[in-house]
């Protein structure tokens, strides 16, 4: 289980010097065995949540607490180590590593070709195509996003972020996607999306707004949450185009 | 032949004892062992130091191994091989130099490796530099590579340098003719005080000839390197030259093109980029389980890969 107790992350803005509250006073429990949808307007903290989760960034105040441990100082190492797993909402290009070498650093072992075609092709792709591959600007976005993923499968662990996983994945996989979700069912999946199919497959739904956290369980009437607030999307309009 | 030569012959040229085939292997300025086949004579210069390498036409799939070993400090040599590839043949060709000096005297190797590709010829150059040894001696290397490339003629040269190495300065030419290829892959990491200077000048006087020079580069400490690149396009041409660079530490690296698009038809790219390893690299291993330190290694290594 994951907690956020009284989390804040406040930026200081290097024009003005002003300071400014991406996150404030942010109280969050993420079961164990649960997905949790994290949903907003561009600029709600989304994806800072996700850093502070995974040690990125450290909060200007709060606590984060795994399995009652409390891991606020410790580094994304440490953290990884304890079985957080994070996949990047825009995935890293290294010149020179391929995806077999990406894979096994993540799993930490050795992996045969069966390994590896198990994570690739979770993520539709096939592992003979791929594994000797440099993931670098010679690979399309999408399926740069893809071995991204596979990564993330790889490596398991206990708590999963997942920062807009659909992006650059074309709608025809959508389902596939959908059951790499499914095959994470037992682990605590926090996962920043804006997708309809995505939000279905949410045991728990969390709506960020700038000055509130809503959240609606499955069984709950889940878009009446977000349709119940029109005004986030007149009000990041007039923010936008007025200042 | 001791532990370190193996050791370096292991490291230079993946030499596990004396190769089969055509050879030359050279130790402190004398001839270690030599043979010649009926495909690949190797002959030794009267008037300088060095072999002559004659590949006859047609030979395909054989390799000639011709590593040089340094282990004595207070020496310095200057080596002039010459390659003539026959028509058509396709060779591999294995030219390591590894120097191990625990003295305080310096020791350099200087090779002066001209080639000389008939028609249709197909070369793969590969050439290793690598030192080690406790002295305060420097270890220096100065090669210097000449190719000529008649028509439809290939030569692609992997050269490497991963470590110990204290200075070194790489001159490499080529003169292309038509339709002649080159494909240069370049790794050189360097450390502590090491200076490491490269310069390329590539001809491509041929039409349609083609030049392709990737380095790849990594400085740590306070190391220096300097790579030059002066692509003249003479004719219809394709050439393209990309530095790569990562910095660690106070090290430092320069990169300085030049394309003259002296035809018209003439095009040549150059792509530059220097910097510290990607944060965002690091951050990626590290969400992992790699410390910050195995990060950047994984980096380095695929980065040289």
């Amino acid at each position: 289980m994951l907690e956020l107790k009284n989390i804040s992350y406040t930026v200081q803005d290097e024009n003005t010097g002003r300071r400014q509250d991406i996150l404030k006073d942010l109280d969050l429990t993420f079961a164990d065995k649960s997905i949790n949808v994290i949903t907003g307007p561009n600029g709600s903290g989304k994806s800072t949540l996700i850093k502070l989760i995974m040690g990125f960034e450290k909060p200007t105040a709060g606590k984060v607490l795994f399995n009652g441990e409390d891991v606020t100082m410790l580094g994304v190492t440490e953290r990884a180590r304890r079985g957080f797993t994070i996949a990047f909402q825009q995935p890293v290009r290294f010149k020179g590593i391929t995806v077999k070498n990406l894979l096994e650093l993540a799993s930490g072992k050795r992996m045969d070709r069966d390994d590896m075609c198990d994570c690739l092709s979770a993520v539709g792709l096939c592992a003979r195509n791929y594994i000797d591959r440099a993931v670098d600007g010679t690979l399309s976005g999408g399926e740069l996003k893809r071995i991204e993923l596979a990564m993330a499968v790889a490596k398991g662990g206990e708590l999963f972020l997942l920062d807009e996983p659909e992006a650059g994945i074309d709608l025809w996989s959508f389902e596939d996607l959908v059951k790499i979700f499914d095959r994470l069912r037992d682990k605590t999946v926090i996962i920043v999306s804006h997708q309809q199919r995505i939000l279905e497959t949410a045991d728990k739904i969390f709506l960020f707004d700038r000055d509130k956290v809503s959240a609606a369980e499955r069984g709950e009437d889940m878009f009446a949450l977000l349709t119940r607030r029109p005004a986030l999307c007149r009000r990041n309009v007039k923010e936008n185009c007025y200042g | 032949m001791d532990k370190t030569d193996s050791e370096l012959l292991e490291t230079i040229a993946d030499l596990h004892g004396i190769p089969e085939g055509s050879f030359n292997i050279r130790k402190n300025g004398k001839l270690m062992a030599r043979n010649s086949t009926a495909d690949i004579e190797i002959v030794p210069k009267k008037d300088k130091d060095g072999i002559d390498i004659i590949v006859k036409p047609g030979v395909v799939n054989k390799s000639v191994h011709i590593p040089v070993l340094l282990t004595v400090g207070d020496f310095k040599e200057t080596v002039y091989n010459d390659f003539f590839i026959g028509e058509g043949a396709d060779v591999t060709i294995i030219a390591g130099c590894g120097i191990h000096n625990d003295a305080c005297g310096d020791a350099e190797h200087d090779g002066v490796h001209t080639f000389h590709l008939a028609k249709n010829a197909k070369v793969r150059y590969i050439e290793r530099h690598y030192a080690a040894g406790d002295g305060t001696g420097k270890k220096s290397f100065d090669p210097v590579t000449n190719i000529y490339c008649e028509e439809n003629a290939s030569f692609t040269m992997e050269s490497t340098q991963l470590g110990g190495v204290t200075s070194t300065v790489r001159k490499t030419y080529a003169l292309l003719g038509k339709k002649a290829q080159l494909l240069v892959k370049e790794k050189i990491l360097t450390d502590n005080e090491e200076s490491a200077v490269t310069d390329f000048k590539v001809e491509l006087k041929g039409e349609h000839s083609r030049a392709d020079i990737v380095s790849r580069s990594v400085a740590k400490g306070r190391s220096v390197q300097n790579f030059g690149s002066d692509l003249v396009g003479l004719s219809e041409c394709f050439g393209h030259v990309e530095c790569d660079g990562i910095l660690l530490g106070g090290a430092r690296i320069i990169s300085t093109p030049k394309i003259d698009a002296v035809s018209p038809e003439a095009s040549l790219v150059h792509e530059a980029a220097v910097g510290k390893i990607a944060g965002e690299q690091l951050l990626k291993l590290m969400s992992l389980g790699l410390t910050e330190q195995e990060a950047e290694n994984a980096v380095i290594k695929g980065f040289l890969n």
